[in-house]
């Protein structure tokens, strides 16, 4: 556990773990079956996306149904990116630069829906948010040059566990510092009570901002990593149904924990494959799942807390 | 012209059905403040069981309009039962707790009822039995009115009418007013909370029911998954008229069926489903608490 | 307190993580050990809003497949086919047959019939260098994808101007509207060929309007084009909403013919859409009315096999996609992927039951068309219309 202490304090140990990641991932590519990378690669990509929403549901407690809306921008922003604007570009590169692309697509829209979502509460603001998701995928599916609804093929596949790993790291380490500040403090107390935080001098309208900025940047970031590692993507993939199972993570580990949503993504990136037998009972499993852990914990199983001491 | 009104006649029937299954959102949000997501799932079960109903007890093999009204109303009461079901178990042991975690659990309740749906029923859809021959009773000019159309019409309008009724003439109405009006107030009058609201739930989702057993005889095809749009589409229009406001809700309803209408057949069907959302967003941004709400102010 | 609690639940995850790998790993090992089988992988919707296509076209498949074991197998051995679902979603198809050629590690695939889905997952066979054929995906993009990819049925250019052609100088039709799927590549070309056959003939286009696979209510489109009385509306969808749009049409007092492509052919079409289907004409790869021998042992095993059923042109298209494939197997003498391939790209005047198949240089399969009317509640046979 001091190892990870490091990694929140310093600047050196996050940059070793990334160094370390690429030849762990050819390593993998090398000796483990494809379905089981297939699905370390995916346990990677919900991280993010799960530590990113619970930065704006968990941390700042604004109910965000619309995330899915996020990924899918940054998966289809990259995409266009990688196959139009620069299609003989070297794969490294080409990736890094589809990653920025859909980064700041997926957060020019968090910021543009952040903006509105300012003078929602509660039920307002997670139906607005899931309204902003649906508008999202409606645009894509009507737009031809992306594929439209028959989906946008033939992507190069220049993603891999190396690459998907690193995003992660990089993710949780500067959420992780970004929340734990002295700064950071105000997201908990808009969450807490936003009139009190508000009397109290914080800034909730850039806060908010901040929240929904820098989580839609990530999930955008998340979006590119799947567009790039399938090859395919289709709005099928990024439905109201995507962003509750976003939801069902962030609220299984814990609103509020970061490390509690990274383990509620390994948790439920495995569990349907495990019972890939009874597929079709997944999705009942989800459900029964959500409606008993707000009966019975609706902390979620980390609760507020780390599996680190935060500060 | 012609077409003009033609696309009015179709916007305003499938509108009604939007009226029907909004009003249910607005009762449940009027005593709960929650946004029931499970409830366009209730009409989906609503059609699904009038479907059974219909095919179990042979009206299938004959059709007519008695047979249609008898299997309607076995749906509702059952729809009526699973809602005050869904109440009991999922939303009541919830009732203190922040807003957040009974949104939580409405959608998981809404998924349930999905996936469960086609685990259930199968995740083919299914084609509702003609319990009414379609014909087009006239033809004024270019503009046909169906029958079955006219009763979808007629039979939204009747039981918008018996609800008001219910609310506005009837000790229970003036209770489940009062519970909108302040739940805690009610509560020190000796009004059964409990009562009021499971009965609020049973009235939105026998109505639900009757959306879905018409939707059904109209536009035969149905499936488990069939709630999910038109839930979240009727939830705006109850926001369009203004939540907790039941004239609001049947306005916000034949609005948005009109104008859906007329955007499918102007613009592009595709931007169907976006035309919800697009208004949704419109009417929270410059008038959220709808057409015919009433401003609240919110105290510290 | 806190530091006990951090501990225990390390160790509950590092318990869990170790127990799933090992359930995993062992999950893994028992695959490799069959290599007295060859396995065939086939995809398709036995699911969802085009389920008569996928189980049809498994009803066709897993037939052939009984005669084939029955005549001493493939190559020595037996022939097994697994078949996955992919709801008719493409992104289940990529999935599905990712699955097929990874884990089950099958020498070729059959699938899709909806143009979409072939869309999907050619590419993942073609770059696995599994040959795929698709029974009946129609559009002329699917073989594009590679040389890996082929088809036993005809194309969309093919199939569009036929329907035009028939339209114009058969029906005498002059004046058409077009109502097309955009959800759906098949749909999309489908209207463009159609479209520009019957601008070459001379006919007009009076209205276009589109609906979405899925949709239930059509009356707003359907208003639109009878403000500009068409003689004849094509449809080129699937059947589901075909028969929907069928009915809704009648009830609005349009009294255009209606026409249509493959994707009527169900008996799902006439069960949905009763009256209202009565007299649409669409095309299709086979009649159960052609008098062909090989036509009537099929529909005759057929019946046998699945209870009295009258196959429809996607079990037939499955049966003869899955013969096919074995005849390449037996002419290659490998299961190697590049040489059934070749064996499959020189297939010549193979006798399938829809017609003799020739595979050209697109790897596409040049064979007749029948157009099909609707009346009495029967695909009725009007003419047969030859490449």
């Amino acid at each position: 556990m001091h190892a990870l202490k490091h990694l929140a304090r310093n600047n050196a140990s996050p940059v070793i773990l990334l160094l370390c990641l690429w030849p762990l991932g050819a390593a993998l590519e090398r000796w483990l079956n494809p379905y089981y990378l297939q699905i370390l690669v995916y346990i990677g990509i919900n991280m993010i996306l799960a530590v990113s929403l619970n930065l704006i549901n968990g941390i700042t407690g604004q109910f965000s149904l619309g995330h899915a809306g996020f990924m899918a921008i940054g998966a289809y922003a990259s995409a266009a990116g990688t196959m139009f604007a620069w299609p003989g570009a070297p794969a490294a590169l080409a990736l890094l630069a589809a990653l920025v692309i859909g980064g700041l697509a997926a957060s020019l829209a968090g910021l543009f829906v952040g903006v509105p979502a300012l003078r929602l509460r509660g039920d307002y603001l997670a139906i607005a948010t899931l309204g902003f998701g649906e508008i999202i995928r409606v645009v894509i599916l009507n737009t031809e040059a992306v594929g439209g609804a028959r989906g946008f093929f033939g992507i190069p596949v220049l993603a891999s566990f190396g690459w998907v790993y690193a995003c992660m790291v990089l993710c949780v380490v500067m959420l992780w510092r970004l929340v734990y500040s002295t700064k950071g403090k105000a997201f908990f107390a808009i969450r807490e009570d936003e009139i009190a935080a508000a009397a109290m001098g914080v800034d909730t309208t850039r806060y908010k901002i901040i929240a929904f900025t820098i989580g839609a940047f990530w999930a955008g970031l998340a979006g590119c990593l799947f567009a790039h590692f399938i090859g395919y993507i289709h709005t099928n993939s990024f439905t109201f149904l995507k962003s509750i199972e976003i939801l069902v993570m962030v609220v299984l580990g814990g609103t509020g924990s970061i490390t509690g949503a990274m383990l509620a993504a390994v948790i439920l990136t495995v569990l349907p494959e495990v019972l890939r037998f009874g597929a079709e009972y997944r999705m009942i499993i989800y459900s029964v799942l959500l409606i008993a852990l707000m009966l019975t914990r609706p902390t979620g199983l980390m609760g507020t807390r780390e599996i680190v001491p935060a500060r | 012209m012609d077409q003009f009104l033609q696309q009015l006649v179709n916007g305003l029937a499938w509108g009604s059905i939007y009226a029907l299954i909004a009003l249910g959102y607005t009762m449940v949000y009027g005593v709960l403040r929650l946004i029931n997501f499970a409830h366009g799932d209730v009409y989906m079960v609503g059609a699904m069981t009038a479907y059974y109903i219909a095919h179990w007890f042979g009206f299938a093999g004959a059709p007519s309009l008695p047979g249609f009204l008898v299997v309607m109303l076995a749906s509702m009461a059952t729809c009526a039962v699973l809602g005050a079901l869904i109440e009991l178990v999922a939303y009541r042991p919830l009732r203190g707790q922040p807003r957040s975690s009974m949104l939580i659990t409405a959608i998981g309740v809404s998924m349930l009822l999905e996936f469960g749906g086609q685990r259930v029923f199968g995740p083919d859809p299914k084609f509702f039995p003609q319990l009414i021959e379609s014909h087009s009773l006239f033809a004024a000019g270019g503009v046909v009115l169906t029958n079955v159309d006219l009763l979808v019409i007629l039979c939204s309008l009747g039981l918008m009418v018996a609800l008001r009724w219910v609310v506005m003439r009837t000790r229970i109405g003036m209770a489940l007013r009062a519970v909108s009006f302040s739940f805690d107030a009610s509560a020190l009058m000796g009004i059964n909370v409990n009562t009021i609201i499971a009965t609020t739930f049973m009235l939105g989702s026998a109505l639900a029911a009757a959306a879905g057993a018409m939707v059904g005889l109209r536009n035969p095809k149905i499936d488990p998954l069939m709630g999910l749009m038109p839930g979240i589409k009727a939830f705006v229009a109850a926001v369009l008229g203004g939540i907790g406001n039941f004239p609001g809700a049947v306005a916000g309803g034949l609005l948005m069926g009109v104008t859906e209408t007329f955007v499918a057949a102007y613009l592009s069907s595709t931007y169907r489903d976006a035309v919800a959302f697009v208004i949704l967003i419109a009417v929270l941004l410059f008038k959220p608490t709808g057409i015919f709400g009433k401003v609240t102010v919110e105290k510290v | 307190m806190w530091p006990g609690k951090r501990s225990l639940i390390l160790e509950i995850v590092a318990r869990w993580s170790a127990v799933t790998l090992l359930v995993l790993s062992g999950l893994t090992t028992g695959c490799q050990e069959r290599a007295d089988e060859i396995r065939i992988g086939e995809y398709g919707s036995l699911t969802g809003g085009t389920a008569t296509f996928g189980t049809s076209t498994h009803e066709g498949v897993m037939l052939a497949l009984d005669e084939i074991n029955k005549s001493g197998g493939l190559l020595g051995k037996k022939a097994r086919v697994i078949t996955e679902d992919d709801q008719s979603k493409p992104e289940e198809a990529v999935t599905a047959v990712l699955k097929l050629i990874k884990q089950d590690e099958v020498v070729a695939v059959i699938g899709e019939v909806a143009s979409s889905r072939s869309l999907a997952a050619a590419p993942q066979c073609q770059t696995n260098r599994i040959p795929m054929i698709s029974p009946s995906s129609t559009n002329p993009k699917v073989t594009q994808v590679g040389d890996y990819i082929f088809r036993a049925c005809f194309i969309d250019p093919f199939q569009g101007s036929t329907m035009a052609k028939f339209a114009f100088d058969t029906l005498k039709v002059r004046k058409f509207a077009i109502l097309t799927d955009k959800k759906n590549d098949y749909s999309v070309g489908l209207t463009d060929f159609f479209r520009d056959t019957i601008k070459k003939l001379g006919g007009e286009i009076v209205a276009e309007e589109s609906y979405a696979e899925g949709d239930i209510e059509f009356k707003a489109q359907l208003t639109a084009l009878k403000a500009l009385s068409p003689e004849a509306i094509y449809v080129p969808g699937y059947y589901t909403e075909c028969a929907l749009i069928a009915r809704q049409a009648r009830e609005l007092g349009l009294t255009a013919v209606l026409l249509g492509g493959d994707g009527w052919d169900s008996p799902k079409t006439i069960e949905i859409g009763g009256k209202a289907v009565e007299g649409v004409y669409f095309t299709n790869h086979y009649s159960e009315e052609e008098q062909r021998p090989e036509v009537q042992r099929f529909i005759a095993d057929y019946k046998a096999k699945y209870g009295g059923k009258t196959p429809d042109a996607m079990a037939v298209l499955g049966y003869d996609a899955m013969t096919m494939l074995a005849d390449a197997i037996r002419r290659a003498r490998s299961i190697n992927g590049p040489a059934i391939r070749d064996a499959l790209a020189t297939t010549k005047d193979f006798p399938g039951v829809s017609g003799k198949i020739t595979i050209d240089a697109n790897r596409n399969a040049q064979k007749a068309i029948v157009v099909l009317r609707i009346q009495g509640g029967h695909f009725r046979f009007v003419s047969s219309i030859p490449p």
